[in-house]
């Protein structure tokens, strides 16, 4: 029986010939990467271990990007302990440096490698053909100690794309889409694997924004088939595979989807839930108070050219709060190559060093109690992003920028 | 008898000379409110009764403390003045554009021989074009807002003379701290100070800012520039002979009179927790810093930006320390990144954080904890200032930060 | 403004500045009540549950330097501090306190003399007596005495408008 991609990246973690959904099985990891949001406590109970130990020093990845620059005596005090722990130990360590799966994929992901992240959005891999998945400081740290982990195969849900993104929508729209489509639990425990000659036409950013989302399904992991554009954007960063997988023919999927990618639309998730999709049309007239184009879901280059395009030579509205925050150093810096750092700052945007910024919601223009924010973040969960009571609208870059020019939600077409 | 700067900006308002110790009522040019006192001062406005304000078009709210807003009441601060500027007809607001007094002058509001009140005590900073300014309280801003007037004691001066080419690696800041130690925190309470002297002449008006903006760290009224060419195309005017009087008389009589010799000044550090604990920087090099912060409106001006990517260029920030550079306003962000700066600082490994008041206000941009050390470029260092008690703060200037950031222990610019 | 009165003795030293009495963190706060319980925290993190109504403060000199924060002062009067004694005050705050119709007292003895916990009799503008021994106080000059009479500069201003 044909496996699929998520089953040969385990079997392969695992060392064994072949496995199957519904399986447990124990796998080497290939990385561990973990942020502010929760390294503190796992150096906690690291520190409360009998025989303290950590497998491979080479595989972790701490990066400082959740709370960057410091906002409290708090946040100042467990970024301390992650620095003091990273240098000691020889640990690879960013702060300051971008958004942590930004980074990742920029620097470590390879394709065929089984990575956990302790933050959810780890799933965002898949657009290498990595299987990255989220755990907890408890998980992550049994995994630091002993290189190792146990794992249940999850089943696939299959999306096959056809066709070319056109009428203004992203890629963002596709996946808010989907996730409208299948509901926020819809792929609980589940791959979601995405393949077809549709995807073809993304680019990078499109398929990172598709796969760092599918946690908003539930789904335990997402991948992506290793193409060309794939391969290139590895050789670019100067990486090779580990190995390229792809899902056998006759390989058992418990769903599979077509989706026609000529058919989205823009799309706002409406607050609290990401499944609350609706066209961003029905959310024309919403009163703004502030905008973020970033995050690890679209702070690319290519979103905030999307952004730049909408915005040259308009202005942002005078009482909107327009936060631009690059997902990492190298976006940032091809950014100010490429003149776009110039065309926010004239239309009167704040742009802000690369960091998890108010999709995080901790610091970093958080929002106030009554307050609206359009974002193109990963989450406009009740309170996410400041005040209990504010609401928050995903939508994508090019949505969000028009809105920030106009105050209220609108789309790129009409402004 | 003759009269110092201040006395003739002072009385060029009443319109009659006037004499330290007195007691003026001023007609006010220009009111500044940042954001942390927006609220504040509306409920006292509207607690006192007015029914307008006395001059739409002087008065200025800007918003850089809270930015970006770091904590979930923050944004109050934002629409209760966007419902005071609304209600009352105000079009000077800046939600995003920088430091409060980087704004003032930068954006073409304060001029020479004009008369300011901020509600921060750094608006003293507006001396640098010959402008009579000072930070006042909540209270009184309410009460100016509804009567465009203020009373104040004329202040006696201290004239600070400095002649002569400055080191290469001393700027300004350096220049200023040394006064403050000399003069002490308190030395100069209820006073004036005006800088004077052929190396403040040849100082641009950034380097001037950077002074007059520390003249409240010994408890000054106020610190006074003579406002010369470079001042009136800075602030966009003609050099009339109105401006060319402004200038202290030959025979004018100071409380006091200090005079340097620019060629024996040296780096300096302000040490915890004082601004006026002034040490050589060669007394403290290689004590190990976890952050380096250049910015304020103390130091994050485009020139300060070029004295660091001048030092940095080409070469990275010590690993483990963090380094920190917040622009003081949109314009110089701007600046710094056509002319190349930002890419120096970025490639270096600078946090590049968008304009504000950043770490200098202790509620964002950098924050430390127990035991951290931070050199920085603002102006002050008190007890948990940024972060904990236990932080130790150092004041230095952009070359002695930028020169700091390379090594990761405190070192003075070769 | 004449009535002696006694009160109970908080000792601080010199260059008590405004991050110390009411540090930026806490300024966003929506009310002056809120900000009491961290009124000197960087300092004397006890200090302000210890402060009672009508205790007084003595200091050394530049106190209340710094920022122009008038949530210094408006925090200072909340906590029931009756008067101020110092050696010398740093300008915006002696303005900031007046308005906000506290009693500041400037001399330049008392402060190395008493110790804390100890109880003073105050009658402004003319003296203080401490375990027996007597500091002459000066009066606050007109313009000033005005608005403190009028109980701070808001209630000044509410009379200017025919509203009091």
């Amino acid at each position: 029986m044909g496996m699929t991609m998520a089953e040969k990246i385990i079997a392969c973690a695992a060392g064994v010939e072949s496995t199957k959904a519904g399986d447990i099985e124990t796998v080497t990891l290939d990385r561990l990467m973990s942020n502010d949001g929760t390294t503190h406590l796992t150096i906690d109970m690291y520190n409360k271990l009998k025989h303290p130990h950590i497998a491979d020093i080479s595989k972790l990845v701490w990066i400082v990007d959740h709370n960057i620059p410091a906002d409290s005596p708090k946040t100042a005090a467990s970024h301390k302990k992650m620095r003091d722990f990273a240098r000691e130990h020889g640990i690879t360590y960013y702060e300051g440096d971008g958004v942590c799966h930004q980074l990742m994929m920029e620097n470590h992901v390879r394709p065929g490698e089984l990575i956990f992240g302790a933050d959810s959005h780890t799933c965002a891999y898949g657009a290498l053909g990595a299987f990255g998945t989220g755990v907890g400081c408890t998980d992550y740290l049994y995994a630091m100690v002993t290189g190792t982990s146990w794992l249940l195969v999850p089943e696939t849900i299959r999306f096959n794309l056809h066709g070319e993104l056109k009428n203004g929508a992203t890629a963002r729209d596709l996946i808010l889409t989907i996730i409208g489509r299948i509901s926020a639990n819809g792929a609980n425990y589940k791959a979601m694997e995405f393949a077809g000659e549709g995807l073809h036409t993304l680019n990078m950013a499109d398929r990172i924004a598709v796969c760092n989302l599918c946690v908003e399904a539930g789904a335990k992991t997402a991948l992506m088939e290793v193409d060309d554009i794939a391969m290139d954007y590895l050789k670019e960063h100067g990486r090779e595979p580990k190995a390229v997988f792809k899902s056998d023919e006759d390989a058992v999927f418990s769903q599979v989807f077509d989706i026609d990618l000529s058919e989205i639309v823009p799309i706002v998730a409406k607050p609290h839930f990401v499944d609350n999709v609706v066209p961003a049309t029905e959310c024309l007239g919403v009163h703004i108070d502030e905008a973020f184009l970033g995050s690890c879901n679209n702070g690319r280059i290519e979103d905030l050219r999307l952004g730049a395009e909408v915005i040259k030579g308009k202005k942002v509205a005078p009482t909107v709060r327009f936060l631009v925050v690059p997902a990492s150093r190298a976006v940032y810096n091809q950014a100010m190559k490429e003149g776009l750092l110039d065309i926010f700052i004239d239309a009167g945007a704040m742009i802000m060093n690369p960091n998890c910024s108010v999709c995080w919601g901790a610091c970093q223009g958080v929002i106030g109690e009554g307050e609206t924010l359009i974002s193109t973040g990963t989450r406009n969960f009740k309170g996410r992003s400041g005040h209990k009571n504010s609401f928050v609208y995903l939508a994508s870059a090019a949505t969000v920028t028009a809105s920030a020019i106009a105050g209220e939600i609108t789309t790129a077409d009409r402004i | 008898m003759g009269h110092t700067l201040v006395e003739k900006v002072i009385g060029n308002k009443v319109g009659r000379e006037v004499t330290p110790g007195e007691i003026v009522t001023v007609d006010v040019d220009w009111c500044m409110v940042d954001d942390i006192m927006v609220p504040f001062c509306v409920s006292k406005f509207e607690e006192m009764g007015f029914k307008k304000v006395y001059d739409p078009d002087k008065i200025v709210l800007i918003y850089d403390h809270f930015l970006p807003a770091s904590q979930v009441d923050d944004s109050r601060h934002f629409r209760v003045g966007n419902e005071f500027a609304a209600k009352y007809g105000l079009k000077n607001v800046h939600r995003t554009d920088g430091v409060c007094h980087q704004l003032m002058t930068e954006a073409g509001y304060v001029k020479p021989g004009d008369i300011a009140f901020g509600t921060d005590s750094h608006t003293v900073t507006y001396g640098c074009v010959g402008a009579f300014s000072t930070g006042i309280g909540y209270t009184e801003m309410a009460g100016i807002l509804g009567t465009g007037q203020l009373w104040i004691k004329v202040p006696e001066t201290i004239k600070v003379q400095v002649d002569g080419k400055l080191p290469a690696n001393v700027t300004s800041k350096d220049v200023i701290l040394r006064v403050l130690g000399d003069l002490t925190a308190s030395g100069a309470t209820y006073q004036s100070l005006e800088f004077v002297g052929s190396t403040i002449d040849d100082m641009s008006i950034s380097s001037r800012m950077a002074m007059s903006n520390m003249a409240v760290e010994c408890g000054a009224k106020n610190g006074i520039f003579v406002p010369d060419e470079k001042t009136c195309e800075y602030c966009g005017i003609e050099y009339t002979d109105e401006i060319r009087a402004l200038r202290p008389d030959e025979d004018a009589v100071y409380a006091r009179v200090m005079k340097y010799r620019a060629e024996d000044m040296v780096p300096v550090l302000a040490c915890p927790s004082q601004v006026d604990n002034i040490k050589d920087v060669s007394e403290l090099e290689g004590k190990q810093v976890d952050e380096v912060f250049l910015g304020s409106c103390t130091n994050g001006r485009l020139e300060d930006l070029h004295v660091a990517a001048e030092i940095m260029k080409g070469k990275k920030k010590a690993p483990f320390v963090q380094f920190i550079v917040t622009p003081a306003s949109r314009k110089i962000y701007k600046e710094a990144l056509d002319d190349g700066t930002l890419q120096i600082l970025s490639d270096a490994g600078a946090i590049i954080t968008t304009p504000g008041c950043g770490l200098c206000c202790g509620r964002a941009g950098g924050i430390l904890t127990d035991y951290e050390v931070v050199v920085a470029t603002n102006n002050r260092n008190f007890l948990g200032r940024m972060g904990t008690s236990k932080v130790q703060i150092y004041l230095a200037s952009p070359a002695t930060a930028a020169a700091t950031a390379l090594t990761g222990v405190i070192t003075a610019a070769k | 403004m004449s009535e002696t009165f006694t009160a109970k003795i908080w000792v601080l030293g010199d260059d008590i500045d405004t991050d110390i009495i009411m540090p930026t963190e806490y300024l966003a706060l929506k009310n002056v009540e809120d900000m009491k319980p961290y009124a000197f925290s960087p300092l004397r993190p006890e200090l302000a549950a210890l402060i009672g109504p009508g205790d007084m403060i003595v200091a050394g000199k530049n106190f209340g330097c710094g920022s122009s924060r008038e949530q210094a002062p408006e925090v200072v009067k909340a906590l029931g501090i009756s008067c101020i004694v110092a050696k010398s005050y740093a300008r915006i705050f002696f303005r900031n306190a007046i308005n906000n119709g506290i009693l500041l007292i400037e001399n330049a003895d008392l402060r190395d003399y008493v110790e804390e916990g100890g109880v003073a009799e105050v009658t402004p503008g003319e003296k203080i007596v401490y375990n027996g021994k007597e500091f002459k106080i000066a009066a606050l000059p007109d313009n000033l005495l005005e608005i403190l009479n009028a109980g701070g500069l808001v209630k000044a201003m509410r009379k200017r408008n025919g509203l009091d």
